[in-house]
Formats: structure tokens, C-alpha cells, sequence
């Protein structure tokens, strides 16, 4: 249930999220999602792409500094009140939201969110238990 | 491992009578050789003959850069151009460049300090030795290697630039001694992680670092990353290049060839010879010099001198890891700061990379300083708090040891500039 996030460290310099995007591409990365948190100097652009282990080798490669996290994502209905419902569960449960992002499927009338939280283990439960579906990582990587 | 027992090891007192009868050498040849001096000693109403101790050297005036700057490019010199056989020039880090000429005795002399320090950190004839200092003007290269080909090691002239073949040569010459910068070696060692040849192909085992200053700190470092025995000598052009002083495996200073030279350490504001074991600008007259000699030559370096015997046996004075060029020194909002210090503090924080600059600007009447670092561990990507805990962290290091607000800039690896020769990392951009 969990998935391979990438987050890498990019200094706030004209033409660096070309750089990067463009190693991938070389590399015939595809990427799923992605967001960039900044501060004046740097940001950090975080990506869920199909294939972390080349994109992880590749970035590095050309000096970047970048990490591996697990994530979860979880796919509720485009609806108003579900992304409520599901945050909501984890408030209930005690357990924090460090960062998350969503993005539109759509096709399905879906949306999935992406959640870096605390415990992974019991964030999973807790949603399960809740009604709430959760992705496995081949379906994100061939979304 | 003494090269020359008799002079490394002769009782004080006879260090110090043979510096007296050297010094008064020295006073008497600039006086009647050279006008410079001859006038600058009128002026003062110093003749040559009220020499008559060693501390009689304070009544001196002090040589420094620009007074070499305005004879340029011989007018120092004290033999005629047919008795030079080399000349050498600064390598120019702070404005135009001085010259120095040596005629054989001078180089002579020079090789012998030079095998002196090699010799005392393990260098000899098994030694294979890549001398990667830019070969030229620059005293550093031409110095070390007519040292190590004094006792015997095989030198291996790479000169600086295109690491990649310097490496190729590492390898298939099982090099195990580097004559660099401090800055380079750690460049090259970057270079070798990305070669693609497994790190233990290279054999480097003791590295003779110097032409800038390298804080322990940032030795530890280049220790670590390949793995050799990482030593400090010291010299700079206008004293003749390096061998000046040099470790010994103890490293617990730099031993000062005295029979060449004879150091103080004098106030740089005042001027006045300071306590023996105070810290202080070194001033070097050297004791032997027949092409272009110097009294009391001003080096802007700090550092301090211990007379102490060392554990190695040597009875020579033995000065400290210079602190810094009091021309380096940069005055931030009235505070004397040196990128030596900030250096250390940098070296001892994991998760960013050796490498660093400084710039300095003027907003107004108030002066920042900004230290931008390498960040270079991926694990603290997942939290901003913990890049934010880093940041903190260097700037309260920071603020205990200079005692000002330092911006800190985290930036990607090597974005920062690598340097093969002297590292330029400050930038002041006061002036602009």
C-alpha cells in the first residue's frame, strides 16, 4: 500500500526544473504527480513517477541531492465532503499530516491524494477501516 | 626520519649563535648591496654593525609586499642578472605580482629546506609522487619537486587541470604521495568517485597539502575521503617558496628551518615584537638569501611560535597552522571575521559537503555576510523541519564563533566553484 516518493532538493535558479526534468526524460521517467513546496532559496519538488529506482539512480548521477520516502495515496470520490471524510479520520485518530497533495483522474471521477504522515502503518488502518480505498504503488506507477 | 640530524636537532644555543652570525651576514650584504636597504638603514641610523644580538633585529625597519611591488620587477635584487639562474613570481592572490630571483646557492638551499619537510612526514625514496600545483611562476610546484628529487622519491610533474588524466596516472603509477592545494584533493577525490574505477585502484597514502590554508578540520576530511596521511607546509613566494616550515608526523606544529630564517612575531597594529608563545603577524628574515634578500619581511600571516622541543626530536621552533592573512581578515560590522574560522565550524556539521563560499555586501551602512554550503544529505528532504533544523543550526554555530548573523544558504552539490590552484571563496562585494 505504500508508495516511492522522490524529493529533491532544488536550488530557486532559472532553468533548474528543466535540468532536472529534462535528466528524467532522458531517462524515459514518467511522472505521476508531482509538487514543489519553495522557500526563497531552494525548494524541494517531491514526484511519484513509474519507475523511482532509475529516476533515484540517474538524479544522483548528476549530483543531485535527492530521498526515497513512502508515501500513501488513496483515491476517493470527486465529490464535495470526501477528501473531508478522509482527513477528518485521521484528525480522529491522532495522526498528523506532515505534507499532501491530489491531484484529478478525470476519467474515473476520482481524485487521489497523496499523504506523507507519521505512522504509515496506522494511518493505513485507520483509513481502511474508515471506508477509505487505498492505491497499491503498480497502480500510481501505470495510473 | 631527520634529513639533516645536525641542523634539526642542534643544541639551541648554537641554532642561535649560527643565527647571529647569519643575521649579521644578511644586514651587512642588503646594506652594501642593495640601495633600498642602504637607504631605509641611513634613515633609520641603523648601521650594520649595531647587530650584536639576535634581538637587536627590532631596530630593523620591516620589508613588506608593497615595498617589493615598487622595485619591480629586480630592483630588490642583490647580484647582478648573470648570477640569477631562476626567477619566480606571487602567484598574485592579492594584486600585482612580486618577483623573486635565485642564484644556484639560493636554489641549493631551497631544495635542502624542501627535503627537509618531505622528508620529515614519511616522504622518501619509494615515494611516488604527483606533484599537482600548477607548474610556472608559481614557487610551489618547481619547489617541492627539486625537494623530493633531493632524496630520491620519483616525482611525477602533473602539473594542475585535467583531473581525469591526473587520476589515470594515480592509478597506473600506484602514486602514493599528492602535492596539491587542500581544495584540489578534495575536487579530485569528487572526480574519482565518478571515474568509475573502484576507490582502493588509488594508493595515496600521505599527502603533502599546502599553498593555502587548511583548518584541521577540513584535514580530517581529506583524510577520510582518501584515506592518507594529510600534512601541512608552509612558504610563500617572497621568502623563497615553500619550505619555510613543515609538520612532522607528530603534527603538533610546523617546524621552522632556522638556520634559514629567522621568525618573529610582531603586533600587526603596533608593530612590536611580541612575548615568545604570542600570537601575532609572522615576520621572516631569511638567514641565507643571496639573490633577493629581505629584512624583516612582513608575511600578513598570523600565527604563533612555540621554541618547546618537539617529541620528534627536532629542537626547532615550531610555529602554529597559520590562523589566517591578516589581509584575508574581512571586518564585518566591525567584527574581525576569518574564513579559517567559519571553515572550521562548516567541517565539523554532517550533511553538507566541504566546499564553501563567503560573500560579503554592503546594504546601506550595514554589512551581511553569507555562507553558502553544499547540502548533500537526502535523508532530511522528507521534512522541512529538519533542513530547517540544519540551517539553524549552522547559523547559531556560526553566531558562538564570529559573533555576528551570518545568512546561511543551502545550495545543490557542486554548484559551488572547485578551485585547482588557491581557493577564492570569499567574495566581498563591498566595494561594488
Amino acid at each position: 500500500m505504500l508508495i516511492e516518493q522522490l524529493s529533491i532538493f532544488v536550488e530557486n535558479k532559472k532553468g533548474r526544473l528543466a535540468e532536472v526534468t529534462g535528466i528524467l526524460a532522458k531517462h524515459n521517467v514518467d511522472i505521476r504527480a508531482l509538487c514543489i513546496a519553495d522557500t526563497t532559496d531552494y525548494g524541494i519538488l517531491r514526484l511519484i513517477v513509474d519507475k523511482p529506482g532509475v529516476a533515484v539512480e540517474c538524479l544522483k548521477e548528476e549530483g543531485l541531492t535527492v530521498s526515497l520516502t513512502k508515501v500513501i495515496a488513496i483515491a476517493i470520490p470527486d465529490t464535495p465532503g470526501s477528501l473531508y471524510k478522509a482527513v477528518d479520520l485521521l484528525a480522529k485518530h491522532d495522526i498528523a499530516v506532515e505534507y499532501m497533495y491530489a491531484f484529478l483522474n478525470p476519467k474515473k471521477d476520482t481524485a487521489f491524494v497523496i499523504l506523507r504522515v507519521e505512522d504509515n502503518e496506522k494511518a493505513i488502518k485507520v483509513l481502511t477501516d474508515g471506508g477509505v480505498a487505498l492505491m497499491k504503488s503498480e497502480e500510481m506507477y501505470t495510473l | 626520519m631527520i634529513w639533516n640530524r645536525e641542523m634539526e636537532t642542534m643544541k639551541r644555543s648554537d641554532l642561535q649563535a649560527l643565527q647571529l652570525e647569519r643575521l649579521k651576514w644578511v644586514v651587512n650584504y642588503c646594506y652594501e648591496r642593495v640601495p633600498y636597504y642602504r637607504d631605509k638603514l641611513d634613515k633609520a641610523r641603523v648601521k650594520p654593525d649595531k647587530i650584536k644580538t639576535l634581538s637587536d633585529i627590532k631596530y630593523i625597519p620591516f620589508t613588506t609586499k608593497d615595498d617589493l611591488r615598487d622595485n619591480y620587477p629586480f630592483g630588490l635584487f642583490a647580484v647582478p642578472m648573470k648570477e640569477i639562474v631562476r626567477v619566480h613570481a606571487s602567484s598574485g592572490t592579492t594584486g600585482k605580482p612580486t618577483v623573486v630571483g635565485y642564484t644556484k646557492n639560493d636554489l641549493n638551499n631551497w631544495a635542502e629546506m624542501v627535503a627537509r619537510i618531505a622528508y620529515a612526514v614519511g616522504a622518501n625514496s619509494d615515494s611516488i609522487v604527483q606533484i599537482a600545483f600548477g607548474y610556472g611562476m608559481f614557487t610551489g610546484a618547481l619547489g617541492l619537486h627539486y625537494g623530493l628529487e633531493k632524496i630520491g622519491a620519483t616525482v611525477v610533474p602533473t602539473s594542475t587541470g585535467n583531473s581525469e588524466r591526473q587520476l589515470m596516472f594515480m592509478r597506473d603509477f600506484k602514486t602514493n604521495t599528492l602535492v596539491s592545494t587542500p581544495s584540489y584533493a578534495l575536487y579530485l577525490y569528487e572526480v574519482a568517485k565518478e571515474a568509475g574505477f573502484p576507490l582502493d585502484s588509488y594508493n595515496l597514502k600521505l599527502g603533502l597539502l599546502g599553498s593555502e590554508g587548511c583548518t584541521p578540520e577540513m584535514r580530517d576530511q581529506i583524510e577520510k575521503t582518501w584515506g592518507m596521511f594529510v600534512t601541512d607546509n608552509y612558504g610563500l613566494s617572497e621568502t623563497g617558496g615553500p619550505g619555510l616550515s613543515g609538520e612532522c608526523v607528530e603534527r603538533d606544529g610546523l617546524h621552522i628551518c632556522e638556520d634559514f630564517f629567522l621568525c618573529e612575531i610582531i603586533d600587526p597594529d603596533t608593530g612590536e615584537v611580541l612575548e615568545p608563545g604570542s600570537t601575532g603577524e609572522l615576520v621572516v628574515t631569511p638567514l641565507t638569501k643571496e639573490g633577493i634578500p629581505l629584512l624583516r619581511y612582513r608575511t600578513r600571516d598570523i600565527t604563533r611560535i612555540t621554541y618547546e622541543p618537539c617529541r620528534c626530536g627536532r629542537t626547532t621552533a615550531r610555529m602554529d597552522k597559520i590562523k589566517g592573512r591578516s589581509d584575508d581578515m574581512l571586518i564585518i560590522k566591525g567584527v574581525n571575521v576569518f574564513p579559517s574560522q567559519i571553515e572550521s565550524v562548516l567541517m565539523g556539521i554532517k550533511s553538507i559537503g566541504p566546499h564553501y563560499q563567503l560573500v560579503v555586501r554592503r546594504k546601506g551602512y550595514m554589512d551581511t555576510l553569507e555562507v553558502k554550503v553544499e547540502l548533500t544529505d537526502g535523508s532530511l528532504l522528507d521534512r522541512y523541519s529538519e533542513i530547517e533544523s540544519l540551517h539553524n543550526n549552522i547559523k547559531q554555530r556560526l553566531k558562538a564563533v564570529l559573533g555576528l548573523d551570518a545568512k546561511v544558504t543551502l545550495v545543490e552539490p557542486k554548484s559551488l566553484e572547485r578551485f585547482q590552484g588557491k581557493a577564492k571563496r570569499v567574495l566581498d562585494l563591498r566595494n561594488q
